[in-house]
């Protein structure tokens, strides 16, 4: 408690001086607003439910994006992980796609989907995906062969193997690329929306600050922030949950 | 050496094995494993005997001559065949607990699950496990992991027992008391065993038989009948006079080489 109390003295601080500094005129209102005017328009957009329906829209489409991506990413990172021949023949493809900006398939995306949730998702898929296959490459690579022996000596079937063996041995990295994809999920998603997708914060945010409304900016800004910091961390709670995990995390 | 009254279980016959890079590692390798029978492989580091045992798990294929077991040619990894890890921290399963690790073999094998908690049991039991049936490996010493894992070969309930310096990395007490263990497991379980060491008197004092490789390539230098009644005894069967004897004449060949 004392060093949260320690802690939070300079934002205190300089959200203090926001105040007084706006009070004082020193700020200009138009660009800056004030902090009191960023907590009644934070209260008004949750009580009238416009930040929440936003929230749930750039939520729905990073999420749905994300999982496109882990469930592309860990498929083919598993099969390309256990085959060196495929890795070979698919790697240079991987490498020559992986380097385009997602954010430059915006046109494209606009053009198969049209606005709303999946040309979101598909942008998010694509800047997502590329963390989540090479990290889950390596964590196959890392796999004890020991382990896969083992498997071979029991007679598994594939399937038993993936479950098993494979998937419980790679997952402690696999989640390292799975944090990684869920924050680039949230940058991904506001983007497209203050790009040109008509939903979520960033159009709403976009939206405030074109109908010169710069405290309702302000406290959406600072919700996301919020946000992106949920996610990681329920994210992290779901993996602990994981049972062994915690031995696991010990030697990997 | 031809086929014996007990009946070979495994037969080697003219294996060589080169991996695609350098010199081959096994050349003209040749003997038969008799049913129940403690049969003990000792070498030099470099001699391949890891590679004759993976061969023999069929985790590997030879580039040369044939292997047989119990008539039929190896064609690949089976559960008729457990295989002892020497580095016993990596062939348990990290995420599941001693217990979960023993009853991977039961799955494996499908065993209706009514019935694995039985087997556990009496495998725990076997193994001196039960008091760390709920803990997972990494809070385990050397020697209680690789009592899981050899517990865990068990639960397959395997015709040949393949063990790769299982006792290798082991403090000395810990070694004695696991190999008397493993001796009487056999004994009891008349399990065919296949070990490998590159201890000779750990050799002499476990086999029914023993062959010595040599090294560059790896081939068989000398093979002993030991002839020691069993039960053996840590103390007195390392003063037997044959025990010395064995020991005597196989250090000179190993050193030769």
């Amino acid at each position: 408690m004392r060093r949260f109390l320690r802690g939070s003295t300079i934002p205190v601080l300089l959200v203090a001086l926001w105040e007084v500094l706006s009070r004082t005129g020193i700020l200009p209102m138009d660009t800056t607003s004030r902090p009191s005017l960023v907590v009644v328009a934070g209260y008004e957009g949750m009580a009238d439910g416009s930040i929440l329906i936003a929230t749930w829209q750039t939520i729905e489409a990073a999420m749905f994006g994300f999982l496109m991506a882990t469930v592309i990413g860990v498929l083919c990172g598993v099969v390309l992980g256990l085959s060196r021949k495929l890795e070979a023949i698919v790697g240079p493809s991987v490498d020559a796609l992986r380097p385009i900006p997602a954010v430059a398939l915006i046109p494209l995306s606009l053009l198969l989907f049209g606005f709303g949730l999946n040309l979101e998702a598909a942008v998010v898929a694509f800047a997502c995906v590329w963390p989540v296959l090479l990290v889950t490459i390596a964590a196959v690579h890392g796999i004890e062969p020991r382990l896969l022996e083992l498997a071979r000596v029991l007679e598994m079937p594939f399937a038993t193997r993936m479950r098993k063996i494979i998937l419980p041995a790679a997952l402690g990295r696999i989640t390292v690329g799975l944090r990684v994809a869920v924050s680039i999920s949230l940058v991904v998603a506001v983007t497209v929306e203050i790009v040109l997708n008509p939903r979520g914060l960033g159009y709403s945010m976009m939206m405030a600050q074109q109908t010169l409304k710069p405290e309702l900016m302000y406290a959406q800004l600072l919700w996301l922030g919020a946000l992106g910091w949920a996610l990681n961390a329920a994210l992290q709670k779901a993996v602990s949950c994981w049972p062994g995990m915690n031995e696991l995390g010990g030697q990997s | 050496m031809a086929a014996d009254k007990a009946g070979s279980a495994v037969s080697v016959r003219g294996v060589s094995m080169a991996f695609t890079t350098g010199a081959p590692v096994l050349a003209d390798v040749s003997f038969e494993v008799r049913e129940g029978e403690f049969f003990c492989i000792v070498g030099p580091s470099g001699c391949g005997k890891t590679t004759l045992l993976r061969l023999l798990a069929g985790l590997l294929k030879p580039t040369g001559g044939d292997i047989d077991f119990y008539g039929a040619p190896i064609a690949g990894p089976g559960r008729d065949r457990a295989i002892v890890f020497q580095d016993y921290s990596k062939a348990l399963l990290p995420w599941r607990t001693v217990a979960g690790n023993i009853s991977l073999s039961l799955e494996a094998c499908n065993v209706p699950e009514e019935e694995r908690a039985g087997r556990i049991n009496a495998l725990l039991a076997k193994m001196n496990l039960q008091r760390a049936a709920k803990q997972y490996p990494s809070a385990l010493s050397g020697g209680m992991q690789q009592r899981v894992q050899i517990a865990r070969c068990l639960a397959q309930q395997p015709k040949l027992l393949l063990m790769d310096e299982p006792f290798g990395a082991l403090d000395a007490m810990t070694r004695q008391t696991l190999q008397d263990e493993v001796a009487r497991l056999a004994v009891e379980q008349k399990t065919t065993v296949v070990f490998i060491t590159h201890d000779l008197e750990e050799a002499i004092y476990l086999g029914d038989r023993v062959i010595a490789l040599g090294t560059n390539p790896g081939r068989i230098v000398e093979m002993v009948e030991v002839g020691i009644p069993r039960p053996r005894n840590q103390l007195l069967t390392r003063e037997d006079s044959r025990f010395l004897a064995h020991r005597h004449h196989l250090f000179g060949l190993l050193q030769g080489h």
